[in-house]
């Protein structure tokens, strides 16, 4: 039984069915995907979608992951518009397709509930695998909602597909945490979705004789990669934009940064993906007793989004940095942590927490007795020299 | 040795390394330490040379060419010397011997 | 361009190939290279509306140095192991793009996938399996030198019995390569495939046929090529031709094709040759003792006998 959406609509998805539903309305035409813990559920949604013919593609069972993002290239360059869709282990086994299809600038779009890497073997969540993937050259949300997840679907072919961009882009979220939990998501029409991002690209076998995929000496690789910085940048630009005008066309805006109470705030603590809420919890619980802290949520991870941070930091004292992910060998061994300290221009301190490593719970009580280990240490000599690594047994809060 | 600076510049390239075949590829006869050379008499226009040459190498024309013992073909092959590398594999399989390789160098 | 409707037409004289090349010279294949005349061939026979996709390897690197290519269709490298997921790719958007109109859906679109024996029969095995066992309309040429011949004469799947490559080196304690050739063929049977051949450049009208019959199919095909390699197999150049010749004539090589699991062998040799006058010829066989010779002579009589009886008649006759 066919169905299209002629109007809005109210439904109960999880992130990860509400990803199916978005890359369905977006009329997509190749699909390939193997199925990985926690993204089953799309690839499996997207089935059944296809199946009863509501979304006219081509579905294509492949045998791994790292044939899964090589036939979405495949793909892509005959002028499909293409989804696929992984985690953790299978991040890791297509990995080296994943700088080809940067390489190659193809608008690939994949989703990925973050998960754990091995070893040991974890199916939960934390953003290891996604860390991994920080220097691929691929455009990375990170989302928090179901909602979000479906307007940023919607937004992230748009983007990848922009003449001054193309970029493959992934759309990730919590595995578990959003991919598996059900929340209301307004799902708007079919035409309107794809009045908003219309299917621009055409491929580039339609000119004819080109050879994709050659062999560049030294003499010329240096340029092509350049060109990606290039359209980081102008990716930058353009998702601002398309972020402002899906405001305007659907009345839901995120931004490339969220923020929460940070008009007149002290210290400011970042996150990314679901955290988001508990740190919305916690830092009014800090605000009643007098704290002044406000939140921030990294919406765009690449490209970096730094002149917006730092203007929502200026004048503050502290920035807490909370990576669920380890980068290791380092005295500061929180990604996202090094990343913005390298890149800020303000002189706020930087402190870094790793929290949350493999799904370890963390609630709004636990991100309280962080704001207030940071404020009573803010002002140590060696306060930003360490990741504290909140909630690991064994490793106390340090002084 | 063209100087890489002359080379265009990362907005002139196009996107992704994509190269497409109308630039001419530099010419491979310093390769050769030896050259075919196709005797017009002897070739019996079997068509072998062309099909098997790796380089494409020898072109086929629709030449017309009459023998001195009076037989009259209507196509004819020239070597393209500019790709010729000089394996020999014409010369090895004519059926006829008609082609010779001279040396070079 | 591709907005011509080209049919595959099974040449009966190579009169019936045209003149049109669509792989050019002026690539940096080694001189005497039969994978020259392989794909010279082959996009003879197929014709513009090709996409080619190429695994890594020899014939990728020499053709396609930017900003250079020697390939007058479209022509896609992404890597070494993934040629036939690359290809299937391809297939399913040239399939679905027919079905949403984008693509003329009269127009007939050859999708050949190119690999080299490493890059299908070891690394590229997976995406091959994938590839015919989902069915993809797309033919798989698989050029075999048998050794990792771009990275420098490596042994590979398929490097055939006490052949010489540099990580199957001949010392005190090894003679080269001490196991069989990897059967591809009946890997490929295995999958059901319904067209599976195998062809070789000194016969080039089989070859040819051959091409085209797997182009006709709407389904996968697999075309196993013997690629002589004068580098690697150390021969002078201009023998590339003779030796691929003589591995017919030797029985070393069968030019045969399973046509919806019907065997045929397509070269029947009446009076083999002794095998000494295929090795001799070549480098890598160099080190080989008279014992040696013989007991890879006694493998290929029992092939021949193997393939004799799977015939039903005598294909392949006896030493002359």
């Amino acid at each position: 039984m066919t169905q299209v959406y002629k109007s809005k609509s109210l439904a109960t998805l999880s992130s990860n069915k509400a990803v199916a539903k978005a890359v369905g309305q977006l009329d997509v035409d190749v699909i390939a995907a193997y199925p990985i813990t926690p993204q089953t559920t799309i690839v499996e949604e997207l089935a059944q979608m296809v199946a009863n013919g509501e979304v006219k593609a081509q579905y294509i069972h492949v045998e791994s992951e790292h044939s899964a993002l090589s036939a979405v290239v495949g793909a892509s360059i005959a002028g499909a518009r293409t989804f696929t869709a992984t985690s953790s282990q299978g991040l890791e086994l297509m990995h080296e397709i994943l700088h080809i299809t940067s390489g190659l600038r193809l608008p690939v779009v994949m989703a990925v509930p973050t998960r754990a890497l091995s070893a040991p073997i974890s199916i939960w969540n934390d953003h290891s695998d996604i860390m991994n993937a920080r220097d691929t050259g691929w455009i990375i949300y990170f989302v928090s909602s179901a909602q979000e997840a479906y307007d940023t679907v919607i937004q992230a072919y748009r983007l990848a597909e922009d003449r001054e961009v193309l970029l493959p882009t992934i759309v990730s979220y919590d595995g578990f945490l959003l991919s598996h939990t059900y929340e209301p998501v307004v799902i708007e029409s079919s035409e309107d979705v794809i009045e908003f991002s219309p299917k621009t690209w055409k491929g580039y076998i339609e000119e004819g004789a080109v050879a994709i995929g050659t062999l560049a000496s030294p003499d010329y690789y240096y340029e092509f990669k350049y060109q990606q910085v290039e359209a980081m940048k102008n990716a930058l630009r353009k998702a601002e934009i398309i972020d402002r005008d899906f405001h305007k066309k659907f009345g839901r805006k995120y931004g490339l940064v969220e923020t929460y109470r940070t008009e007149d705030s002290e210290i400011d603590l970042l996150v990314t993906g679901s955290i988001w809420s508990s740190l919305k919890l916690a830092i009014d619980k800090a605000r009643s007793n007098g704290l002044r802290i406000g939140g921030l949520r990294l919406r765009l991870y690449r490209p970096l989004p730094i002149n917006e941070i730092e203007k929502i930091l200026a004048g503050k004292e502290v920035l807490v940095v909370i990576d669920k992910a380890i980068s290791y060998g380092l005295r500061v061994a929180g990604p996202l942590a090094n990343e913005i300290y390298t890149n800020l221009q303000s002189p706020v301190k930087i402190k870094s927490v790793v929290a949350g490593i493999g799904q370890r719970t963390v609630t709004h009580e636990d991100l309280y007795k962080v704001i207030l280990h940071v404020y009573k240490n803010k002002d140590s000599p060696s306060f930003t020299k360490h990741t504290l690594f909140y909630g690991v047994r064994g490793v106390e809060l340090d002084g | 040795m063209k100087s890489r600076e002359s080379l265009p510049s990362w907005y002139e390239l196009p996107i992704g390394g994509i190269s497409r075949p109308n630039i001419t590829p530099e010419s491979k006869a310093g390769w050769r330490f030896e050259k075919p050379v196709i005797d017009n008499e002897k070739c019996i226009r079997c068509r072998l040379c062309f099909l098997y040459c790796p380089d494409a190498a020898i072109v086929e024309s629709d030449e017309k060419y009459t023998t001195k013992t009076g037989k009259t073909y209507n196509v004819s092959y020239k070597i393209n010397y500019y790709f010729c590398k000089g394996c020999g594999i014409c010369a090895e399989e004519c059926p006829v011997k008609a082609i010779t390789m001279v040396p070079e160098v | 361009m591709l907005s011509l409707t080209v049919n595959i037409r099974i040449p009966r004289t190579v009169w019936d190939l045209p003149r049109e090349d669509y792989f050019v010279g002026g690539h940096n294949l080694c001189a005497g290279c039969t994978a020259g005349t392989i794909v010279r061939n082959l996009l003879k026979v197929a014709g513009p509306n090709t996409i080619v996709v190429n695994a890594t390897g020899c014939l990728e690197v020499s053709t396609s140095l930017f900003p250079f290519t020697s390939w007058k269709v479209p022509w896609i490298h992404i890597a070494f192991e993934n040629a036939a997921a690359v290809a299937s790719g391809v297939e399913a958007a040239i399939k679905v793009l027919k079905e949403k109109g984008k693509i003329d859906p009269n127009k007939k679109i050859n999708i050949i996938a190119i690999g080299g024996d490493g890059g299908t029969f070891d690394i590229g095995l997976q995406a091959l399996s994938g590839m015919l066992e989902r069915g993809h309309n797309v033919l798989y040429v698989v050029y075999d030198n048998e050794a990792y011949m771009n990275t420098g004469i490596q042994r590979s799947g398929a490097t055939p019995y006490k052949a010489w490559t540099t990580t199957t080196p001949v010392g005190t304690i090894m003679r080269g390569e001490w196991r069989d050739k990897k059967d591809i063929i009946g890997i490929a049977l295995a999958h059901k495939v319904p067209y599976i051949a195998t062809a070789n450049p000194a016969f080039l009208l089989d070859m040819d046929k051959k091409f085209a019959k797997a182009l006709q199919i709407d389904g996968p095909s697999l075309i196993h090529v013997l690629m002589a390699c004068t580098t690697g197999w150390r021969f002078d150049p201009k023998l590339g031709i003779k030796i691929s010749k003589l591995a017919v004539e030797t029985a070393v090589w069968v030019n045969l094709e399973y046509n919806y699991g019907k065997l045929e062998v397509t070269t029947p040799v009446p009076k083999r040759k002794h095998v000494r006058e295929y090795l001799k010829l070549q480098g890598r066989y160099s080190h080989l003792t008279e014992e040696e010779i013989n007991d890879i002579q006694e493998r290929i009589n029992r092939k021949v006998e193997e393939i004799n009886r799977a015939v039903g008649k005598e294909v392949i006759g006896p030493l002359a």
